[in-house]
């Protein structure tokens, strides 16, 4: 127990003493890398420690606590109330208000509720841990490099940027809070903590165009959050319960709409249909932010407590609804994706993607989907955060984020592009990670629902698209000589990019280990059988890609200095060269060439595509609350 | 034919993905040259010997390498390879949706090789090639899935033991497959990433800058993924030895018939019509399938 009580408040004391302790001093950036470094072990500690151990629930009941945590949550909605008032918008009042009544009904009306188990650890949440630990502190660090950065470019902000180490890492405390809850009152403060945080970062810069992003996510936020107060309220009032693990053995019928309505919370906060538009407005926030919300926190919570609730609607409408929202969101924004240029953007859309893919795993709910539920999850972490601190890398250097900008990257930041291909490679190439998941989701579906395993055919060819003509700009090189300014990346932002690199690789190459050890047991707990993989094609599967990790490396260096016998000419151009983007062409004139991607937009523009899918999944949303009412 | 047949049941797994690698070039060489000849005759002209594909690519190999930048034949070796891999998995027997992805990701990286030499004419070669893959995608995705719902295995070697007709369970599927066939095997009116029709292609597509040995290996390649196709053809009509060998000459013969009577389509018309013919045929067949089963 006291290593979760570690992992929740150890962030929180570096919070306050990233808030406190001024800029610039060497031993800050000590006390950053030795807690990053806790925060790394002691999710490893936990994971050896359980490792052959099954669930535990530790009991830790104190009314301190509980006034306390209510104290806060009073403070964050006053806190709301305020900022909304100063900016003039009043919807947040609205929902921070309604929000509190339904938190202060349950208060008054759980006079001498007993919760158990407050806190609980099982390789779920483990798995979770080590994402949170390993994949945020190495945000953490980046951030340490980025930032001084940020404001060179951003010479107008005033300089708050104890303010953002503060906000990163009391949003890792909310996290690992999260992910150890069993008593949900707690597990809402934490999700409510989230919430704020990240609107607060969203909104860091200031400006109109982020304060116009902060106050979406916050409205879209906390209007789940209303939902889960009101999930708490129906589950207490009719069953007396206020803990996840006695919900889930409790009668289905009965905790239906509870599970619905943090189901739906848990929407929201993934980011899927039809409230995708708070995570691809938060791209305005510096980088680190993006890549934290998109990793290893926020939306990662969200398809937390989908599959946590999930067993409770298995099989009814309200799953079915899920499922198909979860495809709506994996279908339509990959189609989207396609239009985009904005490497953020593509990154937030491919986020969107992937996540519905999870929900509709969750809401499918068998030993197999939650398998592949699992690993989604733990490779679209790693290959997504090592995307996003790569783009923040790019945008500093080349003072663009735009992908048609990217032009001939592998000659300007080298081994930076490297690194970025196997981000890439992670998310879509076979057999590497996010694919592995595919095509065990794609045999999970089709027996039970064949209109998924139609929106999958699709959607991976969708994702094929967008991620293809992206690595193809990056990876094209011309003639001659390009300036490289890889050197003026600082360390602070190299080693955290290498460690996730590294990561990505380690992750697709343990995924038998992860599976055969951490997943099946927990799947063994939940349902009591695990899926049969086919031996033959793990097998296969590592073949080709430890084949790959030798033959990629050895086939470059071989090209690169073995391989002499060639001889060099220049691109044709359909004139006489001038040199590797100028020719000469009829009547002497002179000709440049460029190149630019297809983007499609006629087809998958944002706006057409958009309102679809939010038609669509408002309709599915209101059937999903339908089903569980009735 | 029974006999041979036989043989190869009683092959390892190896075994036979060895006999692939060895076989299937001469075998797609072969093809390739009766391609050329039957064209030539339904044109009113002579043609080539039957063998002509295979002097050709000799001839490609004897070449002297020019290339614009040094690694631009790395990603067309690994596409060479991951085919015969994909091919090696699936004359083996093995997962159907894994041969399915390990090509995918074969053709990946041949469009990676046109992004990498940064020409112009190659860029909208790749990017067209990109386009016909997305296109595709959907269809071969969805016709492992009919063959699973039918026969209840992902395995090529299930399948293919399969004791009824998988065609009649899977008319739309087949059809959709039909249908890509054609984007698969670089035939009008779907051939835009590159066309062996002079008179309808801007340079060369895709391969403007390969040239020599690395052209050869495109060939090759070429070869080896007709036969892996014409595989998953047989696979509908695997009930049936000679049916299914008959089939399958049908099918090249109509490939061959398409290209002859067809222009070039343009991208845009590419890419709907095979995405809205594949939501037509293959995916309401599957849907349909589901339904009946229930």
């Amino acid at each position: 127990m006291n290593a979760l009580i570690f992992l929740i408040v150890f962030p929180l004391v570096i919070s306050l003493l990233a808030r406190v302790v001024p800029h610039g001093l060497v031993i800050k950036n000590i006390i950053g890398v030795c807690a990053n470094i806790a925060l790394c072990i002691v999710p490893i500690y936990l994971l050896v420690t359980y490792l052959n151990r099954g669930p535990a629930y530790f009991n830790l009941e104190s009314k301190a606590l509980d006034i306390g945590m209510f104290l806060v949550e009073l403070f964050v909605a006053f806190y709301i109330v305020y900022v909304s008032v100063r900016s003039k918008r009043y919807l947040p009042i609205f929902l921070a208000a309604a929000q509190l009544l339904v938190m202060v009904t349950l208060e008054f009306n759980s006079h001498g509720m007993h919760v158990e188990h407050s806190l609980f650890v099982d390789k779920f949440s483990i798995i979770m841990a080590l994402i949170v630990g390993i994949i945020g502190s190495a945000i953490c660090l980046y951030v340490i490099g980025y930032i001084p950065e940020y404001y060179a470019h951003h010479k107008k902000l005033q300089d708050r940027r104890n303010y953002f180490s503060f906000l990163m890492y009391l949003f890792l405390s909310a996290m690992f809070g999260i992910i150890f809850s069993n008593n949900l009152k707690w597990l809402y403060f934490f999700w409510e903590l989230t919430t704020v945080c990240s609107f607060l970062l969203i909104g860091f810069k200031d400006d109109k165009a982020s304060q116009e992003s902060a106050f979406r996510a916050l409205n879209m936020n906390l209007v789940g959050g209303v939902v889960f107060a009101t999930g708490l309220v129906c589950l207490y009032s009719s069953s007396g319960v206020m803990e996840l693990d006695k919900l889930l053995r409790l009668d289905k019928g009965v905790v239906l709409l509870p599970a619905v309505c943090l189901a739906f919370a848990g929407m929201v906060k993934s980011a899927q249909f039809p409230f995708c538009s708070w995570l691809t407005g938060a791209m305005v926030a510096p980088t680190p932010v993006s890549a934290l919300l998109h990793s290893s926190t926020m939306v990662k919570a969200g398809v937390y407590l989908i599959l946590r609730v999930a067993p409770v609607m298995e099989n009814t409408l309200a799953a079915k609804m899920l499922i198909l929202i979860g495809g709506v969101s994996f279908l339509i924004t990959a189609l989207i994706a396609i239009s985009q240029s904005n490497a953020k953007k593509v990154l937030a859309y491919s986020t969107i993607s992937n996540l519905g893919l999870i929900v509709a795993c969750a809401g499918l709910n068998t030993d197999a989907a939650v398998w592949s539920a699992l690993l989604l999850i733990i490779f679209h972490a790693v290959a997504k955060s090592l995307l996003f601190l790569c783009v923040g890398v790019i945008e500093n250097k080349l003072g663009s984020r735009d992908i048609e900008d990217m032009d001939y990257l592998i000659m300007r930041l080298p081994r930076l592009t490297a690194i970025m291909m196997t981000g890439m490679a992670g998310m879509f190439l076979a057999p590497f990670g996010m694919i592995i998941s595919k095509f065990i989701t794609l045999k999970a579906f089709i027996e039970s629902n064949p209109v998924m395993a139609i929106i999958l055919a699709y959607g991976s060819a969708a994702t094929m698209f967008f991620w293809t003509k992206w690595m193809g700009k990056i990876m094209s090189i011309k003639h001659g000589v390009t300036e490289v300014i890889e050197h003026k990346v600082s360390r602070w932002e190299w080693v955290p990019l290498c460690i996730l690199a590294v990561t990505t690789v380690l992750v697709c190459l343990a995924f038998p280990f992860i599976s055969f050890r951490v997943i099946d047991p927990y799947l063994l707990e939940v349902f009591g059988k695990t899926p049969v993989v086919d031996t033959f094609n793990i097998l296969i599967v590592l073949i080709i890609m430890l084949g790959m990790l030798i033959i990629l490396p050895l086939g470059l260096l071989y090209y690169a200095f073995v391989n002499k016998n060639y001889k060099r000419v220049g691109t044709y151009l359909g004139g006489g060269n001038i040199d590797n983007i100028t020719f000469e062409g009829a009547f002497a004139s002179t000709q440049k060439i460029e190149m630019k991607n297809y983007y499609l937009e006629k087809y998958f523009g944002e706006e057409r595509l958009f309102n679809v899918g939010v038609f669509v999944s408002l309709t599915l949303t209101f059937v999903m609350f339908g089903a569980a009412v009735i | 034919m029974n006999g041979i047949y036989k043989l190869i049941q009683e092959w390892s797994i190896l075994e036979r993905a060895l006999a692939f690698v060895l076989i299937a070039p001469l075998a797609g060489g072969m093809l390739a040259g009766i391609d050329r000849k039957v064209t030539a005759r339904l044109q009113g002209r002579y043609g080539p010997p039957v063998l002509q594909p295979f002097f050709d690519v000799l001839k490609l190999l004897r070449k002297e390498r020019i290339i614009v930048n040094k690694f631009q034949d790395f990603p067309i070796v690994l596409f060479l390879f991951f085919t015969i891999f994909s091919g090696a998995l699936f004359f083996a027997g093995a997962d159907l949706l894994l041969t399915i992805f390990s090509l995918a990701l074969a053709g990946t990286f041949f469009i990676l090789g046109g992004f990498c030499v940064s020409s112009p004419y190659s860029h909208l070669g790749a990017e067209r090639e990109l386009i016909q893959t997305v296109a595709y995608e959907p269809m071969i995705i969805l016709t492992a899935v009919g063959m699973y719902q039918v026969t209840g295995s992902f395995k090529v070697a299930d399948i293919a033991q399969y004791h009824g007709p998988l065609v009649l369970s899977l008319p739309g599927v087949f059809a959709g497959f039909l249908y890509i066939l054609t984007i698969k095997f670089r035939k009008s009116p779907f051939d835009l990433s590159m066309s062996h029709h002079a008179h309808q292609e801007i340079v060369r597509g895709i391969t403007t800058e390969f040239s020599g040995p690395t052209l050869a290996l495109i060939e090759i390649t070429h070869w080896y993924e007709t036969v892996l196709l014409l595989g998953i053809v047989y696979l509908f009509f695997a009930f049936n030895l000679w049916l299914a060998i008959g089939m399958v000459t049908a099918v090249f013969l109509f490939e061959i018939f398409i290209d002859m009577n067809f222009a070039r389509f343009k991208w845009q018309l590419t890419f709907l019509s095979t995405w809205l013919f594949t939501a037509v045929a293959g995916a309401s067949n599957i849907i349909l399938l589901s339904l009946m089963r229930r």
